[in-house]
């Protein structure tokens, strides 16, 4: 076959000829059907106009449905309408043309000027867009005509469809006959080719009437019809327009008829835009606004963002998803019912015809729902035919078999911002209604459980399934091409647990380490210490490849000098030959983004060995956690009386030490700091102050509260929240803030932000500063305060997704074809042009960096000095 | 300094680029005739520009462009 090519598109306006040329009949009665239920011939349901029910035969073409197009009719319209979508057009075009002659109002050397310029830029594929705008800018001004001399009315455009010259108001009618005088030559000067379009023809007078496949009408469950919005439309017309021709016939009087005919321009300006501003939109009996033509194809369900650019798929599936950490990070928790209605087609051969004859005659779960003969017919496996389709079953069919455990499927998460937001997962079929994840693949989709859905996608032909394992795997992605470090990892209790397991010399007997050991697959027991037990960072090397590595652990101190082994915080972290000899697990040794031991798994044993290590790692945490026991409530941040005292007296002491830098602002005494006023430096100053204080009372809370605190645990390790969450919970919240600053708005005129307040009250309490902790519970002036920083954070969130949002898609938009060709230079892919002569101007697959840098100098170094 | 480096290719080297690359002259990144810096180094409509510059990941990056 020789393949056909669109070398162009060209749009034109429907010529009143070429409506009827390409109509089948003229429709004239408003009624559909008739009291049999049969469509009525010259009706809007006119059976030349094609089929829509199963069984019949079109009469002008004679195919079934489905084979028959549809056809056209038409309206031979009394009168005249405007086209809505052409009335602004139609306005321009009435003040460029002589009313009397109807030639345009411009000389011919001046109009074959600007034809010629047109054509200029039509040759060249520039826009013409400027020179049609200046032809109707100059005409618009031209007072009198300069081929009949005529005085020229300016004609003022009322929207949607009314023209008016001085105060007569211009018919369609009139309308059609000024413009029906242009010559074609004057045409080309508004840009206009007349074969394609003449200006008149912009003024309907016969109306298209679409085929009823473009409108078809469904039949309710209680046997009654109900028509498509434009059928009714469509219907509205006729009625009109026959009332308008009996009325005329019938020499009714003109206020009447204009009547008529204004009704009529509504409804045919209703049936093509029913959106149209300064006309109210035509409504459904139940009052809701009709669907027109324009609306079909606008917006984002529209017919081009909505079926043409965006459609929907098989195979899918989509449900609230639940974690699972007994799942591996590479398999995903189907749920049964889905299970059953998604497929994997089974292509029969010689070799598997035996298997596939099997899933044909099962009766539950992994069984067949369909098979696809060798003709392509799709056969419904039941119950009645299953040993009749078994035994015909032979190479060549498809056998459609449900998803069963194993079988390869893509995960994804809205938004998709990056490539981890669709991988690979392995099929579990498991029971109940949601979607299972081990929850240490939650911060590549970015998902949490509190009712986040996901989709999934069965892959259907083996090229697509070995792809999805081959590139798409989520062990592929442990790696991110964002940082060069690990994106999946420990989250919240893999942290906790890790660190409690580790932290310091803890001691398990043999049952603790069993029990802890339990799910893992580990065959031998290292030998335990002198005393007859097992340490933590013993049970913990237990998954630990054969790895050598040192780093500072997230709970570092950041002391001056680092002790190294001899840290008295157990954070400083040694890891030789697999095995864990001090420091303690936290974030920054397997948590998501930071974790240091997965990066060194991955880049020393590959994915594969990473992947068992995240599911060991969770597995160990989860029952470490579980073996010491941990918990957080309301009474966790409790903290004894001298603190609260202490942490009083911080914040009275600030206080104190703000009233008196206002003190010695209002005297004068404030000493400006450079390029600052002296009101900004009093600003700069107290935030500071207060600041200080918080950070004071936080540590004094701190203090207090012990680094076994379960709260204080989960903050150091990394495992969730921060020392600052701790502080506004256990001893203050601090300064709130608008815009940066201290709250200032409220009564602007006598500068105060509440009347609880003197005017001009610039202490620490009248300006936002909460000196309460969360659990203390807020002042009513507190609270207020707080609320409104808290909207204002609200609102920066909001605003920062919709902008970062549009701001990806352009992005996206303008970055898709580039591609890294095998020279290293970045380049288009349509036009070859250069855009980076070196990617990234280092050439450096930043998943395959560490970190972003090539080489770790540091690395290879210990690297070798560890073989020696 | 605030711009980086600019310098005319000349004849021969304008082609060994080119040639290196196999790309056309017009598939390379533009620089106006009229831009200060090609105005500074006087490099004439269908010249090759060669631009050295600091690079926060390479330390140091070559660009090349033509002048228009």
């Amino acid at each position: 076959m020789i393949p056909k090519r669109i070398s162009a598109i060209k749009f034109e306006v429907l010529s009143p000829q070429e409506i009827r040329r390409m109509s089948v009949g003229k429709i004239i009665t408003p009624e559909t059907y008739d009291d049999d239920g049969f469509p009525i011939e010259a009706g809007l349901m006119d059976p030349r106009l094609g089929v829509i029910d199963p069984g019949l035969r079109c009469k002008t073409c004679g195919g079934k449905a489905g084979e028959c197009p549809g056809h056209f009719g038409h309206i031979e319209l009394v009168a005249p309408v405007i086209h809505v979508g052409y009335a602004k057009l139609i306005a321009k075009i009435l003040n460029a043309i002589c009313r009397e002659c109807g030639r345009i109002l411009l000389k011919d050397e001046k109009r074959d000027k600007f034809i010629e310029e047109i054509e200029k830029r039509k040759k060249l594929g520039q826009d013409y867009e400027d020179v049609v705008k200046e032809v109707f800018r100059i005409t618009k001004a031209v007072k009198k005509c300069p081929h009949c001399g005529e005085e020229q009315i300016e004609i003022k455009f009322e929207k949607p469809t009314f023209y008016y010259e001085g105060e007569h108001r211009l018919t369609p009618r009139d309308v059609r006959e000024r413009l029906e005088k242009i010559p074609n030559e004057d045409v080309l000067a508004f840009g206009m080719d007349y074969k394609a379009v003449r200006p008149e023809w912009m003024v309907i007078t016969v109306l298209p009437v679409p085929p009823v496949t473009v409108r078809p009408s469904i039949i309710l469950e209680s046997g009654q019809r109900s028509e498509d919005d434009l059928t009714h439309k469509l219907v509205d017309i006729i009625r009109i327009n026959q009332r308008f021709m009996e009325n005329k016939e019938a020499g009714a009087p003109q206020l009447i008829l204009e009547d008529l005919w204004e009704l009529l321009q509504y409804h045919v300006t209703t049936y093509l835009d029913n959106e149209v501003s300064g006309i109210p939109p035509a409504r459904h009996r139940s009052g809701r606004p009709l669907k027109t033509l324009a609306q079909r194809l606008k917006g984002k369900e529209g017919r081009f963002r909505g079926s043409l650019s965006g459609k929907r798929v098989n195979f899918s599936a989509r449900t609230v998803i639940s974690p699972d950490p007994n799942l591996s990070i590479n398999e995903v928790g189907v749920p049964q019912v889905i299970a059953e209605e998604l497929t994997v087609p089974l292509f029969v051969t010689e070799k598997n015809i035996e298997i596939a004859r099997e899933f044909v005659l099962r009766t539950e779960h992994p069984k067949a729902n369909y098979v696809i003969r060798d003709d392509g017919k799709r056969i419904r496996v039941l119950d009645a035919n299953r040993e009749e389709i078994a035994d015909m079953l032979e190479p060549g069919w498809i056998v459609e078999r449900q998803l069963m455990d194993g079988d390869i499927v893509l995960f994804n998460r809205q938004p998709s911002l990056h490539r981890m937001s669709i991988m690979a997962h392995y099929v579990r079929v498991l029971p109940y209604k949601t979607f299972r994840l081990n929850p240490a693949v939650c911060p590549p989709y970015n998902a949490d459980f509190d009712g986040d859905e996901m989709n999934l996608h069965v892959p259907q032909s083996l090229e697509a399934q070995a792809e999805a394992k081959v590139l798409m795997a989520v062990q592929e992605h442990i790696l991110s091409p964002r940082f060069g470090g690990p994106i999946i990892g420990g989250i919240h209790d893999h942290i906790s647990g890790l660190y409690l397991l580790t932290r310091g010399i803890k001691k398990f007997t043999k049952e603790e380490v069993m029990s802890i050991l339990k799910p893992l697959s580990i065959e031998e027991l290292p030998e335990p210490k002198e005393d007859g037990y097992w340490t933590g960072k013993q049970i913990f090397s237990c998954i630990l490849p054969d790895i050598t590595i040192e780093f500072k652990a997230e709970i570092c101190q950041g002391c001056e000098e680092c002790k190294k082994e001899k840290c008295e915080y157990d954070a400083y972290v040694i890891i030789r030959n697999g095995e864990l000899i001090s420091g303690t697990i936290d974030e920054k040794a397997v948590g998501a983004f930071k974790g240091i031991i997965i990066d060194e798994i991955t880049r020393k044993y590959g994915n594969e060995e990473a992947k068992k290590f995240i599911d060991d790692m969770t597995q160990l945490a989860i029952r470490a956690i579980m073996n010491a026991g941990f918990s957080f409530g309301i009474d966790d941040e409790d903290i004894p009386e001298e603190a609260i005292n202490q942490i009083r007296e911080v914040i009275a002491n600030a206080e104190r030490e703000v009233e008196r830098l206002i003190e010695a602002y209002k005297e004068g005494n404030l000493e400006p700091m450079p390029g600052r006023s002296l009101e900004e430096t009093l600003e700069m100053r107290i935030m500071r102050e207060l600041g200080k204080a918080r950070d004071q009372a936080g540590k004094i809370a701190g203090r207090f509260l012990g680094m076994d605190n379960s709260a204080v645990i989960m903050a150091v390790s990394g495992a969730r929240g921060s020392m600052l969450n701790l502080t506004q919970m256990a001893a203050c919240i601090g300064q709130q803030s608008v815009r940066g600053e201290r709250i200032k708005r409220g009564y602007t005129y006598t500068n105060r932000t509440l009347s609880h307040f003197k005017p001009g009250d610039l202490g620490a309490k009248a300006r936002g500063f909460v000196k309460s902790s969360y659990k203390e519970g807020l002042s009513p002036i507190e609270y207020f305060f707080h609320a409104m920083g808290g909207r204002e954070g609200l609102v920066d969130t909001a605003v920062r997704t919709s902008q970062s949002g549009y701001l990806q898609r352009r992005l996206i938009n303008a970055l898709q074809d580039l591609k890294v060709e095998y020279d290293g230079t970045v380049r288009e892919q349509t036009s070859g042009m250069l855009v980076q002569f070196r990617y990234g101007e280092d050439g450096i697959d930043a998943m395959k960096s560490f970190r972003g840098k090539a080489v770790d100098v540091k690395r290879i170094v210990a690297e070798v000095l560890n073989k020696e | 300094m605030l711009v980086p480096k600019h310098e005319v290719l000349s004849k021969e080297e304008a082609e060994e680029l080119l040639r290196s690359l196999g790309i056309k002259k017009e598939q390379l990144p533009k620089i106006k005739a009229t831009d200060p810096i090609a105005k500074e180094i006087g490099a004439k409509v269908g010249d090759i520009v060669k631009i050295t510059r600091e690079s926060p990941t390479a330390g140091k990056s070559i660009a090349y462009r033509l002048v228009i």
